[in-house]
């Protein structure tokens, strides 16, 4: 133990000058020396699970539940993970709820300087998607990623937009897109119902959709909730709705061996 | 040495509230040959007169391309355009690349000139000497923008800069409340009446001298023009079926004024020597 | 004293024998020169109007505003040089954005004031820069209530209930006298304003000028926008005909 304060978080190396006799700008200049050693985020820590999104007749709409795990931890269970960027925009978050919340300040700065200006231009979901796979990028290539799968949904001058970017600045456009879990479990489920049909797809009926996939995801993925909420984004703008809770039935889980009371 | 004792440099307010070198700077947009801006509807159009130092040199440039969407005419100092139109290109680049959006024409016009207002007021700087037309187009339609080394900026119906621009000006205040309807076609030819006013007593418009920048769907007289009407510079031949379309004019100097069928290529080059002030670019 | 021809009067960084910096005083002359710009802070909100002098009819008519939006909840009015007046509304969006940045929250007016306000009077110790040539009006609405101040060149900056500068601001604070803020909503507010620019605005010796008025409070949801047009061309209407009664 190097019982120098003054020498704590300094090289031990004596050509850094071990007693401080240095006035502190004279002292040779060395490295940090934790540099080589600095950790960029390695994992996610408090983390959001599946987003589901859609094309739908009207516009898109985007489910995700509201718990946000720590671990195998349900942490928080009262999380909103979408969140609505200027006007004709939604995004939803899966993954490190901490770099989300450091998102949606970004975003929202940009959406705010971009009000600043006045002059009527603003960003739709496609500005706001480029613009979120740029950061994403950016932070990958600095082996410091937003440790993220987000969607990014919306509805502007009458056309649709839905798209997805991830911690790598991957990014692609679909008619329906899950994050998470839900790239295994609803996608199936989404894709049978949504493609080719998007103009066919009422409201009611992509809610439904989204309904039954949550309680899906919800029987089937153990870092999921029971509650959740829709937005939906239209001609009308964006609404993101009030927690909606998934009526479940667990009783065939009394046949199943392993679960509950074990008579033998 | 110095006109008064208040002009000699950007950091000293005149007992009236005035600030001589942004005010000289502004002569200094005169000096530059003339540019004419328009907008109708559905386009907007830059025209300017080129100067040229002799019969070996080639005419200068007096339009530049910043994006697509945009594009700039510039009077006075030419090596000042250029840092300016630079730096309206990385910002058009950076908005294409951060939000795949072509950036808004109105904020790169107030870039430049919030850039500019920086130099009328601190030491050892010195306003930028020229003034610039920009034309662009974003989902609001077609814009056209003057720009001047006081940090000032705004947008027009019709205007012009340069040397001599108040004739110009004076056609276009006759004028301007027809360009909305106007088609391409009775939009240049307009800029073209407007510019000539800039000119003097014995010169005329011709191919050689005329620049024409256009942002707005193809025109009778274009071929691959891009759907979305992109910014393009017309120069030499092509432009001579613009320069016939010219009423003559009517007023007391018709001696010099030769028919517009006369302006044929090989005339021209007869009129190269051409130009009026000694500015250098 | 006078101040012409001294020397005394070169530089930003120099005092007269009588402790005067006529620099900034100079400043201020640009300011009393320009169009009038005012700021009006009744029960639920702000209301902002200038009058914008018309140089050229080649001019877009509303395209090119002089009232500029800081943040969500602050608007900025300037008299003087446009140019400068956009320098000091670019430094106010830093500011206010900043303070976002730093505690998730919308910027109280006074922070933003206190801050531009620094930044102004910095302008006015330095032989290498000089002043800026325009007196600024800040409104907004924050989690005090409506909120208007006014900084000058000098970087001073006070709050008020009506404020007025330029060219007109002497017959403008004569007729804000008269009001009563505090019953005044932002709608009386805006027909008020309409009247008072209307009123300062010399039509034998000035140029033509264009009305624009913008609001932030109770309704407009606390966000800083342009009066909308039905209400601008009613409040117009109103001053003109108010205008015909005044003298």
């Amino acid at each position: 133990m190097d019982h120098f304060p003054t020498n704590w978080g300094r090289p031990r190396n004596d050509a850094a000058d071990p007693y401080g006799t240095y006035p502190i700008h004279q002292r040779p200049a060395t490295k940090d020396t934790f540099a080589e050693g600095v950790q960029r985020t390695q994992q996610p820590i408090v983390t959001g699970t599946s987003v589901l999104a859609i094309q739908y007749k009207d516009g898109i709409m985007m489910a995700a539940d509201n718990l946000a795990s720590y671990g195998s931890l349900a942490r928080f269970k009262d999380i909103q993970r979408l969140h609505k960027v200027g006007t004709s925009t939604v995004i939803g978050a899966s993954g490190d709820m901490s770099d989300f919340q450091a998102i949606q300040t970004l975003l929202d700065e940009v959406v705010t300087d971009e009000f600043t200006h006045g002059d009527g231009h603003d960003l739709g979901p496609a500005e706001v998607h480029e613009y979120l796979s740029r950061v994403m990028y950016s932070r990958r290539s600095k082996i410091n990623p937003l440790w993220n799968s987000i969607l990014v949904g919306g509805f502007r001058d009458g056309k649709r937009f839905l798209a997805y970017v991830d911690l790598l600045g991957t990014t692609y456009s679909a008619p329906s897109i899950a994050t998470g879990y839900g790239a295994y479990i609803a996608i199936p489920l989404l894709r049978a119902a949504v493609d080719g049909r998007v103009d066919e797809l009422t409201e009611e009926n992509a809610r439904a959709l989204l309904h039954d996939c949550m309680r899906v995801l919800f029987y089937r993925d153990a870092r999921s909730l029971d509650k959740y909420q829709i937005a939906t984004v239209n001609a009308s703008g964006v609404h993101i709705s009030d927690q909606i809770h998934l009526d479940t039935s667990w009783s065939f889980a009394e046949g199943i061996r392993g679960y509950g009371a074990q008579t033998q | 040495m110095f006109r008064n004792t208040y002009d000699s440099d950007n950091t000293v307010f005149s007992p009236q509230g005035r600030l001589h070198q942004v005010e000289y700077a502004l002569e200094a947009v005169k000096q530059g040959s003339a540019a004419v801006g328009l907008r109708s509807k559905t386009h907007a159009i830059l025209l300017a007169l080129k100067r040229s130092f002799g019969e070996l040199a080639s005419y200068q440039q007096k339009m530049y391309r910043i994006d697509d969407h945009v594009g700039i005419a510039i009077a006075g100092l030419t090596s000042d355009a250029r840092v300016l139109s630079n730096f309206m290109r990385q910002q058009a680049m950076s908005s294409r690349m951060l939000f795949n959006r072509p950036a808004p024409v109105n904020r790169l016009v107030a870039a430049i000139a919030d850039k500019a207002q920086i130099n009328t007021q601190e030491y050892g700087r010195r306003p930028y000497g020229v003034g610039l037309l920009v034309i662009g187009q974003d989902k609001q339609g077609p814009h056209l923008y003057e720009f001047s080394p006081s940090g000032n900026s705004y947008e027009y119906y019709a205007i012009s800069i340069g040397a001599r621009s108040q004739s110009a000006k004076t056609y276009l205040e006759k004028h301007y409340e027809t360009f909305a309807d106007c088609t391409l076609e009775e939009l240049i030819k307009h800029g073209l009446h407007a510019l000539r006013e800039t000119l003097q007593q014995d010169k005329e418009l011709t191919i050689n001298n005329t620049s024409i920048g256009i942002i707005g769907p193809g025109g009778a007289h274009e071929t691959d023009v891009t759907l979305e009407g992109d910014f393009r510079i017309l120069e030499g031949e092509v432009i001579e079926v613009y320069l016939q379309s010219m009423t003559p004019k009517e007023t007391g100097e018709a001696p010099h004024q030769p028919p517009p069928a006369g302006e044929v290529p090989a005339a021209g080059a007869s009129t190269t020597a051409d130009e009026d002030v000694q500015m250098e670019d | 004293m006078t101040s012409i021809g001294t020397g005394y009067d070169l530089s930003a960084s120099t005092y007269s024998p009588d402790g005067r910096i006529f620099q900034v005083e100079y400043a201020n002359k640009a300011v009393e020169n320009s169009g009038t710009a005012i700021g009006l802070r009744v029960k639920d909100g702000v209301v902002l109007a200038v009058e914008k002098l018309i140089h050229s009819k080649l001019l877009v008519p509303e395209a090119n505003r002089r009232i500029q939006t800081i943040d969500k909840h602050i608007g900025l009015a300037s008299a003087g040089y446009l140019a400068d007046g956009r320098h000091v509304s670019n430094r106010a969006r830093d500011e206010a954005s900043s303070f976002r940045e730093n505690y998730r929250a919308p910027a109280t007016l006074q922070y933003v004031v206190d801050r531009v306000g620094l930044y102004v009077q910095a302008y006015t110790l330095y032989s290498s820069v000089r002043p800026f040539g325009c007196s600024t009006i800040i409104g907004g609405v924050d989690k005090h209530g409506p909120a208007l101040f006014v900084i000058e060149p000098s970087g001073v900056s006070y709050g008020y209930r009506g404020a007025a500068v330029g060219k007109g601001r002497q017959l403008a604070k004569t007729e804000l006298e008269k009001l009563k803020f505090s019953e005044l909503t932002m709608k009386e507010a805006v027909t008020e304003a309409a009247r008072i620019i209307y009123l300062v605005h010399d039509d034998a010796k000035e140029k033509d000028f264009e009305l624009e008025m913008s609001w932030v409070g109770d309704e407009t949801n606390g966000i800083h926008q342009a009066v909308p047009k039905d209400l601008l061309d009613e409040a117009s209407r109103k001053a003109k005909e108010a205008l015909e009664t005044f003298e």
